[in-house]
């Protein structure tokens, strides 16, 4: 039976919203079961920053040879790529997003102190950069630095890249602001080996500044003595 | 994505898909008049065929014309050479014995004075044109007429299909042609088509006397007289089942020249009948069809042009990326944490699966098959990209008011 016409338009109408309140919800709900996958990672992040400080505590008591390579393990690397994705979904000023870059952001600095104290007791060498940037249209450079230290984070995956946020507001970042003088117009700013760089680096740039990543070798990157 | 780009596809996925669900609602109506399909109604006929430089096809189409199966002392032909320079004259001439064939010759003046010409020699109760590039099933005529028996219809559209596809555009238009097939007959059901095509539209001669004859009509006579039966609110009726092979552009070049003018024309009548728009005392063409042809060209330029700086934008990154970074060398690896699961993404995912579908329904109803053939994927393939170009054209024409050739 044909549906009289102003009935129909309207009833089409309703199905044509239905479906688009539907895209919306669905959308919406795989986007909060998305965050709470990254939930749990950074949970897992949580009980790892706890086990770093754990093993290095255990790792005084004990020789260098015993502790194993706190490295940034993968799973915090695809935490970083998850989290980059979910800032281009959600907006950099999501509440959810900026919480786990806190977390995030706390692991990194606690890995690299690690790191360094490991350094000085057992005379490793690890290369490690830190890397600030901002997500303000006034950094022109920020987009490429990110594309230099990726590339030479591909071609050294032993390399240590620590990326903050300038604009992130969490008390341990400001402190390495502080410490090694990075005004925010000078944006993007690397410090490696304890100086501080600003403006864009290119790889060849980098790789005067650290020669070893001039080497072809990957695994010349980090260098274990004992 | 930026605010302007999200609300631009908002609203683009709504309008389509409201008009996709509206045209898929219409097809699975039960139509009320069915009936008169059965019927057989044989009223005397008159043909016209209008031909410019045609030499080639001329003898095919006016043989399938005689051909067809009707009373041959109700069914008469008039070819009318519009000044061709080829000869057509001449080989048109040598089928008079074949039946009752007029062949006339005019100066190159048009095909709708052609047309007229015809139509005002007529002496019968229907007239129909066929242009000189198609041809007609046997059973066409029969299948049509019919249709004159229901409330009101003045003209009668065939089903149009493409003679021996033979190039991959020609194959691309197959698909468009059977799709073209079922959206008419949906169109038909809601008293909206807006064109009666030059290969085998029928119509009372009658109507002519009393609404007007063909007009120059920005190159789109066709077009105009279904606007003008519209605009006096008698109905235009299409038969799917009503066969017309017609011989589409095989080249990129022939096929935009043909849709610019189409669009052109398009463009312009819609210009000279604005008074129907969102009118609903015109029925269904001035609250859809007409509106919403209007809103998808526009629709279509700022997706297009979206799509294009979306693109630009990630081509800058990219080379931008390999300036400063070179070429990183590796197999992509899949995540299903990245697939993109926005409300835009899965909209538009909703919208190809009913597009999808409609393409499905069109070809079971026209080839009887349901699945995806070579023709559809070069349709699918081929012509959001090549359409562009002629809808761009055609509308830089129609503001600047330059008139498009006929041939």
């Amino acid at each position: 039976m044909e549906i009289t016409s102003k009935k129909k338009y309207i009833i089409v109408f309703f199905i044509t919203a239905g479906i688009f309140a539907v895209a919306f919800i669905v959308s919406n709900y795989i986007n909060d079961r998305r965050y709470e996958v990254i939930k749990t990672t950074a949970d897992k992040i949580s009980i790892d920053i706890l086990s770093l400080e754990t093993q290095f505590e255990l790792f005084q008591e004990s020789s260098c040879a015993s502790l194993s390579n706190p490295v940034l393990s993968d799973e915090i690397n695809a935490l970083a790529d998850r989290l980059s994705y979910a800032e281009n979904q959600r907006g950099i000023n999501d509440e959810d997003v900026i919480t786990l870059k806190k977390y995030y952001s706390l692991l990194e600095i606690k890995d690299y102190l690690v790191m360094k104290k490991v350094d000085s007791r057992c005379d490793v060498n690890p290369i490690s950069i830190l890397y600030f940037y901002t997500n303000d249209e006034t950094c022109q450079d920020c987009a490429n630095q990110g594309y230099v230290l990726t590339k030479l984070r591909d071609d050294h995956p032993l390399l240590r890249i620590y990326s903050f946020d300038y604009d992130l507001d969490l008390n341990a970042i400001k402190t390495l602001i502080a410490i090694n003088k990075i005004p925010k117009e000078e944006l993007p700013a690397l410090v490696i080996e304890g100086k501080t760089y600003t403006k864009f680096k290119s790889i060849e740039d980098i790789q005067k500044i650290i020669p070893a990543l001039a080497a072809t070798s990957t695994a010349s990157t980090t260098t274990g003595k004992k | 994505m930026d605010a302007y780009s999200s609300v631009v596809l908002y609203i683009a996925l709504f309008f389509g898909l409201y008009y996709q669900i509206f045209l898929l609602v219409t097809f699975f109506e039960k139509e009320e008049e069915d009936s008169e399909e059965k019927e057989v109604y044989e009223p005397t006929v008159t043909i016209v065929v209008p031909c410019f430089n045609e030499v080639r096809t001329i003898a095919k189409t006016v043989t399938s014309l005689l051909k067809l199966n009707y009373p041959k002392e109700k069914l008469s032909l008039i070819v009318i050479d519009d000044g061709s320079t080829d000869g057509t004259f001449a080989e048109a001439s040598k089928l008079i014995s074949l039946g009752d064939i007029q062949v006339l010759q005019q100066e190159n003046s048009g095909k709708y004075v052609a047309l007229n010409k015809g139509i005002r020699l007529a002496q019968s109760e229907i007239v129909g044109c066929l242009d000189a590039d198609s041809t007609v099933h046997p059973d066409t005529l029969h299948k049509m007429l019919p249709y004159f028996l229901r409330t009101k219809v003045v003209a009668v559209t065939p089903a149009m299909k493409v003679h021996e596809p033979k190039t991959l555009l020609q194959k691309m238009q197959n698909a468009e042609y059977n799709i073209g097939i079922f959206l008419k007959k949906i169109m038909g059901k809601l008293d909206a088509i807006h064109v009666t095509p030059g290969p085998f539209s029928l119509f009372k001669r009658s109507i002519f006397e009393e609404i007007g004859y063909f007009k120059h009509a920005h190159n789109t006579e066709d077009m105009e007289i279904a606007f003008r039966i519209q605009h006096h609110r008698y109905r235009i009726a299409n038969c799917p089942q009503g066969y017309v092979y017609t011989v589409t552009p095989p080249t990129f070049k022939k096929l935009y020249k043909q849709r610019v003018r189409w669009t052109y024309g398009f463009l312009k009548n819609v210009l000279d009948y604005r008074h129907m728009f969102f009118n609903r005392k015109y029925g269904n063409i001035g609250t859809l069809t007409l509106p919403f042809a209007v809103i998808s060209i526009i629709l279509a330029f700022l997706v297009i042009g979206n799509s294009l700086y979306n693109f630009s934008s990630s081509a800058v990154e990219s080379v931008q990326r390999y300036m400063v970074a070179g070429i990183s060398f590796g197999w992509p690896s899949f995540d299903i944490f990245f697939l993109n699961t926005s409300s835009i993404s899965l909209l538009t995912f909703i919208m190809l699966c009913s597009s999808l579908t409609i393409i499905l329904l069109a070809w079971n109803m026209v080839e009887g098959k349901t699945r995806i053939t070579r023709d559809i994927v070069y349709f699918i393939a081929l012509y959001g990209f090549i359409a562009p170009f002629w809808l761009a054209k055609a509308s830089w024409n129609a503001v600047r008011s330059k008139a498009v050739s006929w041939r």
